[in-house]
């Protein structure tokens, strides 16, 4: 082997040298594609897995942790979800719609493969400025690859957030987020048990699409990322619904030992993986693997990253029971070869030995980096630039208030959830749009909330609280739903790790989500690591994402709108602190002031999750008639979210005088919910028990919106006025040419 | 009497059907796969939404070669109950069932939304148990839902009172805002938007099941 060969296999010379030691020998080429994937940072999570060891995994509803293809938690009356997230960002970039649409068909298998029926899906995007084209035909790529895959597979698209800053410019993000439900006795796990049992494949034929995937998904990208077009999957909706029927039927025959999906690294990983877990070894002939090209190298079979393919292993002698189920649904399901009792993934193409490699050197053997971090890379000072906020610049509300509300991250996204089937299995008690999505099962009698949460600017300025606001909020979403927040998957978006100050991102991120999870009991089950998020040395912003599931009763949602007029307005968690330093990383900065300095605004976890008990107890009690969470934009923000409803029912509120009105509209403080309700004292009542603020800050109202600092009136308008703006701005920012 | 539910490879709104009529509505339904050689003892049939036989070619094209249609076809022709949803409405006029087609949505997007209806019609099976002018929401999905037929055709539904229902509001750019239209016979309907998805009082709108009592209550009059 050449260095160049190595080198373009991703691996460095130490790793080349790992890989002759552990082999005593010299690879072929084959071997080396083969350790090339199973050792990529995609596959391997070599520069993350020591940090990842940090995070709380268990509780007592965690049936299975990391490690397996997704994790499960149980969910009461003999029933289990299995949910994960994963990125797709690298393919999403060079070919948007078939990148997004195979970032779904992936995560969906992994959920399937473990038994599970998908019943929901969420997304989490972000992309440069709509004011760049290029980046338009990304968003426009994207959404519709996403509502291409899961429109027609059959799961709702329920929710999802998608944030605009300039970082994702060369790099968009793309993280699936998927959950299904399974009875505890139907889990299954990817693991190639019993010696002589067949390797069964089933699915998909394989072809040249994708080859190397999983590495150019470790790598940063240059100006010749356009090549890599090739290296992108193309998915089959259609197909991964027959897929999924014929497992989960297939399954209930009783003779699959152990499944697995060939997603990333395709039959390299789904070979020696369930090998590996197992503990024995795999043997296969590339000859019997159903090919839809001619000639392909038995490289290029093991490296294809054709979708929507299954690997499994059957009981001996019941392989036709199987077979009936695939044929059935009009799929090729062939056995390839057979569990072996040396753990050693042995390849062979008609009957000639190609790779010859122990399953535990691919799968556990991969190098394990501790590499250095020193602190992370601040994009931002850390105090105002000199006369932004005292320059005299008299702050207008109104039009700062529109302009925040038709900004693209907090704007109505209904352009992009309205492509996406997010009613589809009947279960969908509140879409996207909503704080919290909530699916119900109808097995069960209980409802699920779940949320996606993400802040590249709060973690830019600081990974660690950012990443803890993260959870924070994820938890928040849930509890204004009326559920218990109960597990969390996790999709780690960053630039290089070899950079030290991009690797103490990844690390401070890593800790500040393990001390936040730790706190509000939501072990993380499992997710995904994706670096190398830069183009041509610009990494994007530490970007961890968390999708957290919550449980509760089956039944009406309480809505975030305001229902009727005459209610009350109560602010749960108080008004809040902040100054000029917590601004910094503010909506209002961004989108006002176009800066950024400072600090992410100060968490009190202790006091936050009093909050979210509170909001919990009062929706339990059947008090709260609204409930909805302060997030990006602040209070001002939030008033005007709970006032665009169908009802068109608007707020007339009062904000303490002390202070700059334009801190007290627009911080960001966290541990805040707006409630509205007919039974104010009892509301009090409770919030005085849980010792949380809670003042009583004005009375819903018919079409208007009114906010009041001591005489001063700050806002007075239509509802329309703010409404219509924040309703049709992605869609202006969509069409401007 | 009993529903049946047809499942074509790629059908994905099978089981919500056969959930809207066997809680909601509180009737017998069972599965009928897409290859069966016969309807068994179903006295209506349902064909769901999706996409069958992943939409290849176009909405619904392949689906109509398939052997259950053949069957269905027959069903009809004897006057049997079929109601078509979304893709099954695709279908329907694929199969030469119902006239017209159903092509690219006006926006060129899918688009899933809760649109309002108005029933045009009460003198079909499937909608006797409305009232006419009453205003049902329901949710549509679809990429493929814009309605298109000839003018003289459209002159046809019109003046056979055929167009079952129209929409408010139209999503799609379906002509003359059709949304639902009968069959000669009246014993056939596609529809687009989705009672499936508007029969259970948790789903937002319980005005889907109207149609599904309809049937119900033309299956005991038969009886």
């Amino acid at each position: 082997m050449t260095p160049e060969v190595i080198e373009t296999h991703g691996l460095k010379p130490s790793e080349y040298d790992k890989i002759v030691a552990l082999l005593g020998r010299e690879p072929n080429y084959t071997e080396l594609g083969i350790f090339s994937v199973m050792w990529s940072e995609h596959c391997s999570y070599k520069s993350s897995r020591i940090h990842l060891k940090k995070l709380p995994t268990r509780s007592k509803l965690v049936l299975q942790g990391p490690g397996e293809n997704a994790g499960i938690i149980d969910i009461g009356s003999g029933y289990a979800i299995a949910f994960k997230i994963e990125s797709h960002n690298h393919p999403s970039f060079i070919e948007p719609f078939q990148g997004a649409a195979t970032g779904v068909g992936g995560i969906l298998r992994d959920i399937f493969t473990m038994g599970a029926r998908p019943i929901a899906v969420m997304d989490a995007l972000r992309f440069g400025p709509l004011d760049h084209p290029r980046n338009r035909r990304i968003i426009e790529g994207v959404v519709s690859g996403i509502a291409h895959y899961g429109n027609c597979f059959g799961v709702p698209t329920v929710g999802g957030e998608c944030v605009f800053e300039e970082c994702y410019n060369g790099n968009p993000l793309v993280n699936a987020f998927a959950l299904g439900i399974f009875r505890h006795d139907q889990i299954f796990y990817g693991k190639a048990r019993g010696v002589g049992n067949p390797v069964i494949y089933v699915g998909a034929k394989t072809g040249r699409d994708g080859i190397h995937g999983a590495s150019m998904a470790s790598a940063e990208f240059s100006e010749e990322a356009k090549q890599k077009r090739p290296n992108v999957q193309v998915g089959d909706p259609f197909l991964e619904k027959l897929l999924l029927e014929a497992c989960l039927e297939a399954m209930q025959t009783g003779a699959i030992v152990g499944i697995q999906d060939m997603g990333a690294a395709g039959l390299t990983c789904s070979t020696c993986e369930m090998g590996s877990r197992a503990g024995t070894g795999v043997e296969i002939d590339l000859k019997y693997v159903p090919q839809r090209e001619t000639g392909m190298t038995p490289y290029e079979i093991m490296l294809s990253e054709s979708q929507e393919r299954m690997l499994l292993v059957a009981e001996s002698g019941r392989e036709e029971e199987v077979f009936r189920v695939f044929r059935k649904w009009g799929l090729d399901a062939v056995t390839i070869g057979r569990v072996t009792d040396d753990g050693i993934l042995r390849v062979k193409d008609h009957g000639a030995v190609v790779a010859e490699i122990p399953n535990r050197d691919l799968a556990d053997e991969a190098p394990l980096y501790d590499r250095p971090h020193t602190k992370p890379y601040r994009p931002a000072p850390l105090e105002p630039p000199p006369g932004l906020l005292n320059g005299g610049r008299k702050s207008l509300v109104l039009p700062d208030l529109i302009a925040l509300l038709s900004s693209g991250d907090i704007c109505s996204k209904r352009w992009i959830w309205e492509q996406y089937d997010y009613s589809v299995r009947t279960n969908t008690l509140a879409g996207p749009g909503s704080d919290a999505a909530i699916v119900r099962i109808k097995e069960t009698g209980t409802s699920l909330a779940m949320s996606l949460d993400g802040n590249g600017r709060y973690c830019a300025l600081d990974p660690r609280e950012g990443a803890k606001l993260i959870v924070a909020e994820c938890c928040r979403n849930l509890s204004c739903a009326g559920a218990l927040p109960v597990a969390a998957t996790n999709n780690l978006n960053f630039g290089n790790p070899e950079r030290p100050e991009i690797m103490a991102q990844l690390v401070e991120s890593i800790e500040g989500i393990a001390e936040a999870c730790r706190f509000f009991e939501t072990p993380i089950t499992g997710g995904n690591v994706s670096l190398y998020n830069e183009t041509l040395g610009e990494a994007i912003w530490p970007t961890p994402v968390m999708g957290i599931v919550g449980l509760m009763k089956t039944g009406q949602p309480t809505p975030m709108h305001f229902g009727q007029p005459g209610r009350s307005i109560v602010l749960l968690g108080g008004f809040g602190k902040t100054d000029d330093r917590h601004m910094g990383g503010t909506q209002y900065v961004k989108v006002i002031l176009n800066s950024m300095w400072g600090l992410p605004p100060a968490l009190d976890m202790d006091y936050e999750k009093r909050v979210q008990l509170t909001v919990r107890e009062l929706i339990a009690a059947g008090l709260a008639e609204s409930a909805h969470d302060l997030s990006d934009g602040g209070l001002a923000v939030a008033l005007a979210e709970s006032s665009f409803g169908d009802a068109a029912i608007g707020a007339s509120v009062e904000i303490p005088s002390a202070g700059r009105a334009e801190f007290a509209l627009f911080h960001e403080a966290p541990s805040r919910i707006l409630i509205s309700t007919s039974h104010p004292d009892e509301v009090l009542k409770i919030a005085a028990k849980n010792n949380i603020e809670a003042p009583h800050i004005g009375v819903t109202m018919e079409g208007r919106f009114r906010v009041q600092c001591g005489s001063e009136t700050l806002v007075d308008c239509d509802l329309d006025r703010l409404k219509q703006p924040w309703e049709t701005a992605l869609e202006r920012m969509l069409h401007q040419s | 009497m009993k529903f049946g539910v047809v499942v074509f490879p790629g059908s994905n709104c099978d089981h919500d059907a056969w959930y809207a009529v066997s809680h909601n509505l509180g009737q017998p339904t069972e599965f009928i796969w897409h290859d069966a050689s016969s309807l068994g003892d179903v006295d209506a049939v349902i064909l769901p939404g999706g996409f069958s036989y992943g939409d290849y070619l176009r909405c619904g094209a392949i689906a109509k070669f398939s052997p259950v249609m053949q069957i269905v076809r027959k069903f009809a022709a004897e006057g049997g109950l079929v109601l078509g949803i979304c893709n099954g409405f695709q279908i329907l006029v694929e199969s030469g069932l119902l006239p017209g087609a159903l092509v690219r949505n006006r926006g060129l997007k899918f688009v899933c939304k809760p649109t309002a209806l108005r029933v045009e019609t009460t003198n079909s099976p499937f909608t006797s148990e409305a009232t006419r002018g009453q205003r049902l929401i329901m949710p549509v999905a679809h990429g493929e839902g814009c309605f298109i037929a000839d003018q003289r055709t459209l002159d046809q539904l019109e003046a056979e009172d055929r167009v079952a229902v129209r929409y408010l509001d139209n999503p799609n750019g379906s002509m003359r805002d059709i949304a639902g239209i009968l069959n000669e016979g009246r014993n056939v309907m596609g529809l687009m938007p989705h009672p499936d998805r508007s029969s259970d009082p948790l789903m937002g709108s319980t005005d889907g099941l109207v149609i599904f009592k309809s049937m119900a209550t033309a299956l005991v009059a038969a009886h």
